[in-house]
């Protein structure tokens, strides 16, 4: 990749497991470099000594290796050339197709100043209840599933991704099985969406700090159509426990302190760069948006570890999947999960009773799980306990379950009417205003 | 002017060559392909300064030359600050040019064409010392006083004032002659090195004045007052922002100032769509003439983060040196504390526990102490209000930044998942959370005078009932409902009238959002008569839930009333009915 101006260095002084050091002058700090044709990025300069970090690892690098500094930031070429193909985390095409022509941009570029923003306010509806009812989704927010590697979150959010009305799907993929990506590709071309999908992958077979690169990649071409194309964009991450455990890889190769689960004491701002790139532009900006879903890997469902703590208090909530053994299906748990952004929508791009509908019912779902506690315990249960219990399985069943595929007005006449069926007036706790019209 | 040349950068930590004096904390900008970057010095080795940038350093050298300031970190102070969103060093995020925030780009806090309505307090020939009142301008319905500098070193004598009349931040509006002889021209505009507090008052005594909030769990049960401090700690999705969002709204404050620390975007956005809408409930006005955000978003460079909450702090002072009711309001602390972190681990420092600076404690425990209720120097009282939110790990409270806060601030509103998940908002545990005002003779008598001398008994047996309600229904988990006695059960129930009616609250109704306090009065009252009244007519435990769930029930259509409409009475008196 060199070309005629730019300098050569053959002498490497010190190289680690994942990087090298040499002597070098006039290099900027995040520059790109190739060592021996290996792409490496610039993350330290003290005096004239230059530290680089190589993506792919340092295997098989002599001392006496041809490094060239390539003079720029990592970046990609964007253009409406992007739509319907795959890359690699370096954003080169994977696909067999041709090299993308476009403007070169820097990945990772600034953020959106706050008050060129605009509230988000466009409901994303999904079809599935324990998501559009429980914890709707808005355009512009950004929501991960936090799951269990055996959880079919995947499949969850390649539903959403086709059924949410967006101009262009970004897929994210880090870490991500061979199997995976196929169920991906597969999705998308059967579904005939192809053209409208953009995908970065990084695969288990490929080096794991190459990952880092993958969600700058697809934001900065979701940025893209959003601010220039005034388009509704869907960025798909998955999954990015992969990327934080990369984080940690380079910052333990760095002698950096670790902070909480080995993590990097950075990790709330690194992760925090990633979601805050879902933005929702006013109609004077053209009116675009990015909304982010993601998926951040549990490890026995322990919410308390620093990727998935982190992520919660950066994101808009967050969604869990469980088997509902009553009914023998995945369903979206009301309890945990959670939008923050749902009070934008709920009651105001839905019918008016949608706030404390949803509140009640997941209160009469909570005493069903008392209930079943005290069931467990041995005890007797009350008419109450058992009508509490009748209705959890025919709400899970009928709402809950993620094959459902219903529009809120009729999620909402399911739960009156489920209401009706198991419980007085006084039981539901629900404002007059409404009881009037919904209780019949 | 020092100057110096980079030699090393390692992200946002660079160091420089200098080639003169430098202070510790100075501001400096150092050159990069035509931006201009703002950097604090945070170390110095002989010639070697260490500084961290507030923004990104992509694309930095060795060589790039930087050119120090001579001041910390300050910030400018005058009218016009009102309404304002700020950056976390003060930069008008308005008036910056574009979508993103490229880096570089530093705009004037204040404006220096507007004119002001300039009303002189001080006369010529007048004995003045700093901070002193000068005269008078009204931003946005608020009296804003026109002080000596803060800097002014002993008294100076009033030699000329300018008559009432329209004038800029920058036109002299007095002239005063120090000790020395020397002529000193004062303008409207003050500057203030953020980390260091204001000590302009006379005393600082236990604040004691009940600070309205309008959030029941907050004014009824665990009473914050004027130049008070409190913390927020709670895991994600307990609803800390909610709550902070909602005592800035309602809060009976002069100012408020929002600093957005290191949180979502979205949120402040959420501040700045509603609060040009919403009506302040105290005086009528739109709630954002008397609120400042600073937004320092989670995105946004990291060093910047640590000084908005310092810069909002700084603001505070400024207007309660003018006699004003200041509330601050920092989302979140944890994220000043990870900012620090990051920091000190860049400096290669010793950690502390969980990798944070082994001074953690101390830096909270000032900040928290520059909050207070003061006597001014011409009798006058002033307040800063400091409630920050604590984003614990894992939501663990044994974690440093909660611990050390826990000894400073002195209310603790502690969130609780559990309540959360069972949507019992806001999500405060009544029986851990703590104020520790209600201890304070000072506030009982305040509460004695103006509110009335029943108020603390009632809310203290209250929460010794919540207490009971506790042991009670962890024994009708353990034994089953059959196997306590029914008298139990009305006692648990009782607690649950206490929970359901006064604590909960909904942020998101329109009535129920905000409860003035002869609402609370009235609710407080009522409440202790349900739980004052005696029951022998329940049968069976069965009986019990029937009947307090029937008059929970009502109690929430009540609190979902308008205040003394016919319906809340029409409700009231169905409650009555059946005590």
């Amino acid at each position: 990749m060199a070309t005629a101006f730019q300098k050569i260095y053959t002498q490497i002084s010190q190289i680690t497991k994942a990087t090298c050091s040499l002597h070098a002058k006039g290099v900027g700090y995040d520059e790109l470099a190739t060592i021996n044709g290996k792409l490496a990025q610039v993350v330290k300069i003290m005096g004239d000594e230059v530290t680089l970090q190589v993506f792919e690892g340092t295997g098989g690098i002599p001392t006496n290796a041809e490094v060239v500094f390539l003079g720029k930031s990592p970046s990609l070429k964007v253009s409406d050339q992007l739509a319907g193909r795959f890359f690699n985390a370096y954003g080169q095409p994977i696909d067999g197709g041709p090299e993308i022509e476009g403007k070169e941009v820097e990945i990772g570029g600034p953020s959106v100043n706050p008050v060129r923003r605009k509230q988000p306010s466009e409901l994303i509806a999904t079809g599935i209840a324990g998501i559009d009812l429980n914890n709707t989704l808005v355009s512009g927010q950004k929501i991960p599933f936090f799951a269990d590697p055996d959880q079919p979150f995947n499949e969850v959010m390649a539903l959403v991704a086709m059924r949410a009305k967006a101009d262009k799907i970004i897929l994210g993929g880090m870490g991500m099985t061979n199997d995976d990506y196929y169920f991906f590709r597969n999705t998308f071309s059967n579904a005939g969406a192809l053209d409208r999908i953009i995908s970065f992958i990084n695969t288990t077979e490929d080096p794991a700090v190459e990952r880092l690169l993958v969600p700058d990649m697809a934001l900065t071409a979701a940025e893209y159509f959003a601010v220039e194309k005034h388009e509704t964009v869907l960025v798909l991450l998955t999954d990015m426990t992969s990327y934080a455990d990369s984080l940690s890889i380079v910052s333990n190769r760095m002698d950096q302190i670790p902070s909480k689960d080995s993590m990097p004491g950075s990790l709330y701002s690194d992760l925090a760069k990633v979601y805050e790139k879902a933005v929702q532009f006013p109609e004077s900006a053209g009116g675009g948006s990015i909304t982010i879903i993601a998926v951040t890997t549990l490890s026995g469902g322990d919410i308390t570890h620093a990727v998935p703590d982190n992520t919660g208090y950066i994101t808009e909530g967050q969604l869990y999947l469980r088997r509902d053994s009553d009914i023998g299906k995945v369903i979206v748990d009301p309890f945990r999960s959670l939008s923050r952004l749902k009070q934008l929508v709920a009651g105001k791009k839905t019918r008016k009773d949608h706030s404390q509908v949803m509140n009640a019912a997941i209160r009469l779902y909570a005493d069903a799980a008392n209930a079943k506690t005290k069931l467990e315990n041995g005890f007797d249960l009350t008419d109450y306990d058992n009508r509490c219990l009748d209705f959890a399985k025919e709400y899970a069943d009928k709402l809950l379950a993620i094959d459902v595929n219903l529009d809120t007005t009729e999620m909402l006449d399911v739960i009156w009417s489920l209401f009706r069926k198991y419980f007085k007036l006084e039981e539901v706790n629900i404002k007059k205003e409404f009881t009037d019209i919904y209780w019949k | 002017m020092t100057k110096g040349t980079v030699s090393g950068v390692v992200s946002n930590m660079v160091t420089l060559r200098v080639d003169g004096p430098v202070m510790q904390g100075e501001i400096c900008y150092i050159t990069t392909g035509g931006d201009l970057l703002m950097a604090e010095v945070i170390k110095i080795i002989g010639q070697d300064v260490y500084v961290q940038v507030f923004e990104s350093t992509r694309g930095l050298k060795v060589g790039a030359e930087a050119e120090f300031t001579g001041h910390m970190l300050e910030i400018q102070l005058g009218p016009g600050m009102l309404s304002k969103n700020y950056d976390g060093l003060q930069n008008d995020l308005d008036k910056i040019e574009g979508v993103f925030l490229k880096r570089g780009q530093y705009t004037e806090p204040l404006d220096t064409e507007r004119e002001w309505d300039f009303v002189p307090l001080a006369k010529v020939g007048d004995q003045v010392q700093e901070s002193d009142w000068l005269g008078e301008v009204e931003e946005n319905h608020q009296p804003l006083k026109i002080m000596v500098s803060f800097q002014l070193k002993g008294t100076a004598v009033v030699k000329s004032i300018v008559t009432a009349g329209k004038y800029r931040i920058h036109d002299v509006v007095a002239v005063l002659t120090d000790e020395q002889g020397n002529d000193i021209n004062v303008d409207m505009v003050q500057h203030w090195p953020v980390k260091f507090a204001m000590t302009n008052y006379t005393e600082k005594p236990r604040p004691f004045k009940l600070l309205e909030t309008g959030v029941r769990t907050i004014d009824t049960f665990n009473p914050i007052v004027e130049g008070g401090t409190g913390f927020i700690p709670g895991p994600f999705g307990t609803g800390k922002t909610v709550l902070q969002h909602a005592i800035s709204k309602q809060a009976e404050a002069d100012i408020v100032i929002i600093a957005a620390c290191g949180e979502r975007a979205n949120e402040v956005v959420e501040i700045f769509t509603e609060f040009p809408e919403l009506v302040d409930p105290h005086t009528g006005r739109k709630l954002m003439e008397r609120t400042i955000i600073i937004a320092n978003t989670s995105n946004m460079p990291v060093a910047a983060r640590e000084a908005s909450v310092y810069t909002a702090m700084t603001m505070a002072e400024y207007y309660r040196s003018m006699g004003l009711r200041v509330l601050l309001m920092a989302d979140s602390t944890s994220r000043w504390a990870q900012a620090l972190r990051e920091m000190s681990n860049r400096m290669e420092e010793l950690p502390g526990p969980d990798a944070f600076p082994m001074d953690l404690g101390a830096l909270i425990s000032n900040f928290y102490g520059r909050a207070g209720y003061v006597y001014l120097r011409n009798g006058q009282v002033g307040s800063v209000t400091f409630l920050g939110t604590v984003s614990p790990a894992g939501g663990n409270l044994k974690e440093p930044v909660t611990e050390n806060t826990k000894k400073v601030a002195r209310c603790f509103y502690g969130l609780e998942q559990e309540r959360a998940d069972k949507k019992r908002y806001p999500a405060v545990n009544p029986i851990d959370s703590y104020s520790k005002y209600l201890e304070y003779p000072e506030f009982a008598e305040y509460i004695k005078e103006h509110i009335n001398e029943e108020w603390i008994p009632k809310v203290m047996k209250l929460k010794t009932r919540m207490q009971r309600g506790k042991e009670i229904a962890e024994q009708i988990n353990i034994l089953g409902d059959d196997g306590v006695p029914v008298e139990y059960h009305v006692t648990f129930w009782k607690s649950e009238v206490i929970d359901f009616v006064i604590l909960q609250q909904d942020a998101f109704d329109e009535v129920d959002a905000v409860t003035p306090l002869e609402r609370q009065e009235e609710i407080l009252n009522l409440v202790t008569e349900i739980c004052e009244a005696e029951h022998d007519q329940f049968d069976t435990f069965l009986d019990v839930v029937d009947y307090f769930k029937k008059l929970i029930n009502l109690c929430k259509q009540m609190n979902y009333s308008i205040f003394k409409s016919e319906e809340y009475y029409e409700f009231k008196k169905q409650v009555q009915a059946m005590l």
